[in-house]
């Protein structure tokens, strides 16, 4: 009998698979989608202190290798959700509600607000890449240690799990700073800063110019970036870039995720991704004469 | 499924026409690869990328409304002038051999226009406000209703659908343009126990099936559409009833129209 199932910090996920945050969570319904296709998890698009349109068209390309996008983070402002907000608090599986902030009072406010809906799992957008200080807080493991332990302070029993930039020169010491601050685990990675330009249109293809990459072209530095950070921190860590199959699944896997996060193998494969990638990962499992997922965690490292 | 152009092509406008006081048709260099109800993103660099379906296909060409930002750079293009496409994206409509009936209104017969080259048996109704709105009179043989009265029938496109369906036997009823009326001619559809495709519009950040801004209930207008079957449509509860603005507020179908104009 074969095992998928995992947990992050205490809550548990039937398999390992999470809708990641930005990808189709706009509203309940889709992220309801995401679990009848099978997800473990799915997160919700971030909740912002304040209505935001994002930014114009082009906002999301895919440049074949990856995707590029710089959506902005449009969102009606955490004030103006309560009908979505109540909806997801109905939702059984575990729904990540993801959240940021311009600074430490938002992301504490948005967190108390929201607590009354009983998150199971609160994450925190701290290395969004498409707005004006939308990495503030992942840039340094000060600032990074800094909100994490205000919003656990405020967040009670509920799980936080800041998701780390790539676009750093020591995602380690961030990492280990957020552990230390209190965090419950550590999500890695978010999109890594690019530029395409169009060179018969003579400008950068996305509207905002620059954007965050996602989808293969990121996996072996997401890969990287996990297993580094699993050598030094205890806390479960979900690892988020590229993931597109199962093999890639259990790549993360192997380097030390408990879990992974699926964004733009949305766009490849649909959001029936889910139930593909958890076939494949049994296929591999099978092949390879594991019954429990968990024994695969970090076995790149013995 | 035809191939997508995945990253933005360049396309020079060889003609534009005039279809009405505020309607233009662009038509390209280049030979777009699309299925009718399919849409593709038209990128206007520094401007905007909207998503709008082709009203021809040999030789190419989009039919536009003059409404808002984009639109107005857009119709300051001139021949010989380029701009930048990717697709085509999404569904499109199904083909049939049966009898059919198109129910167009206002801009929506533009996003029908292949459909209507495509199929054999079938009949066209085309509502507007009034008069001036209209465009294509000469290219298709259509039953002209119009608010005012001003010409053809007085009254809702959906009016002469109930009267139409009353005297002869239709099998499918494809519809495009305000979704008010859409609601209600599949409605009609749903009575008469007929089988309906809708081609909805909702705002749209992507195009792909990623950002889930143009949701409407639990399906994606871009990837799982934008053209719904009756199964669809009687599952999505925000059908005719609401849609979400640009920074992702759900909004009564009223407010986003407002927004939209």
């Amino acid at each position: 009998m074969l095992d998928l199932s995992t947990s992050i910090a205490g809550v548990k996920l039937k398999n390992p698979t999470i809708l990641s945050s930005g990808i189709l969570g706009t509203s309940p319904d889709p992220i309801k989608r995401a679990f009848e296709n099978n997800a473990g998890a799915a997160t919700i698009k971030s909740i912002g202190p304040e209505p935001r349109n994002g930014n114009n068209n082009p906002s999301v390309i895919d440049f074949g290798h990856g995707l590029l996008n710089a959506v902005g983070l449009p969102g009606p402002g955490y004030k103006n959700m309560d009908v979505e907000f109540n909806e997801l608090s109905k939702i059984k599986e575990p729904v990540i509600w993801s959240i940021y902030g311009n600074d430490i009072k938002d992301f504490v406010n948005i967190t108390k607000y929201i607590l009354k809906y009983n998150p199971k799992i609160i994450e925190l957008n701290i290395s969004c890449p498409n707005k004006e200080n939308g990495m503030l807080f992942s840039q340094d493991k000060k600032s990074a240690a800094n909100v994490t332990k205000s919003v656990k302070n405020a967040a009670e029993k509920t799980i936080v799990i800041p998701k780390l930039s790539p676009n750093v020169t020591n995602i380690v010491e961030i990492a280990v700073a957020c552990e230390k601050a209190g965090a419950d685990a550590i999500n890695a990675i978010n999109t890594m800063q690019a530029m395409v330009i169009n060179i018969d249109a003579k400008k950068p293809v996305l509207h905002y110019k620059k954007g965050g990459m996602s989808g293969p072209a990121i996996k072996p530095i997401a890969v990287r970036c996990v297993y580094d950070i699993y050598e030094n921190i205890k806390i479960p860590i979900i690892g988020t870039g590229g993931i597109t199959n199962g093999r890639d699944a259990i790549e993360m896997i192997q380097a030390g995720a408990s879990a992974v996060g699926i964004g733009s193998a949305v766009y490849y494969r649909g959001i029936n991704v889910f139930g593909k990638i958890v076939n494949e990962i049994k296929e591999w499992m099978q092949e390879n004469d594991y019954n429990l997922i968990k024994e695969l965690i970090g076995i790149a490292h013995k | 499924m035809k191939k997508e152009q995945k990253i933005h092509k360049k396309i020079t406008i060889k003609q534009i026409i005039n279809e009405n006081y505020k309607t233009k048709t662009f038509f390209f260099n280049e030979d777009i690869d699309i299925k009718p109800g399919q849409f593709i993103m038209l990128w206007l660099p520094c401007v905007d990328e909207k998503p709008f379906t082709l009203s021809y296909k040999k030789p190419s060409g989009v039919t536009v409304e003059l409404k808002g930002k984009f639109t107005k750079e857009l119709f300051k293009l001139k021949q010989g002038d380029n701009l930048f496409y990717r697709g085509p994206f999404g569904n499109g409509f199904t083909k049939t051999k049966k009898n059919a009936i198109v129910v167009a209104g206002g801009m929506g017969l533009a996003g029908v226009s292949l459909l209507i080259k495509s199929l054999k048996n079938l009949k066209v109704i085309f509502g507007t406000k009034q008069k001036k709105d209209l465009f294509f009179t000469n290219r298709f043989d259509m039953e002209i209703c119009t608010d005012d009265g001003s010409i053809g029938y007085k009254g809702f496109a959906t009016d002469k659908l109930r009267e139409l369906l009353k005297k002869e036997k239709y099998d499918i009823i494809y519809t495009c343009g305000p979704e008010t009326m859409m609601k209600k001619v599949f409605d009609i559809a749903e009575k008469y126990n007929i089988p309906c495709e809708a081609s909805l519009e909702r705002f749209m950040f992507c195009g792909i099936g990623v950002c889930g801004s143009c949701v409407c209930g639990n399906k994606l207008v871009c990837r799982d559409g934008p053209v719904f079957s009756s199964d669809d449509l009687r599952e999505m509860n925000d059908f005719g009833r609401y849609a979400r603005l640009k920074n992702g507020r759900k909004a009564s179908l009223q407010e986003y129209h407002k927004w939209r104009s």
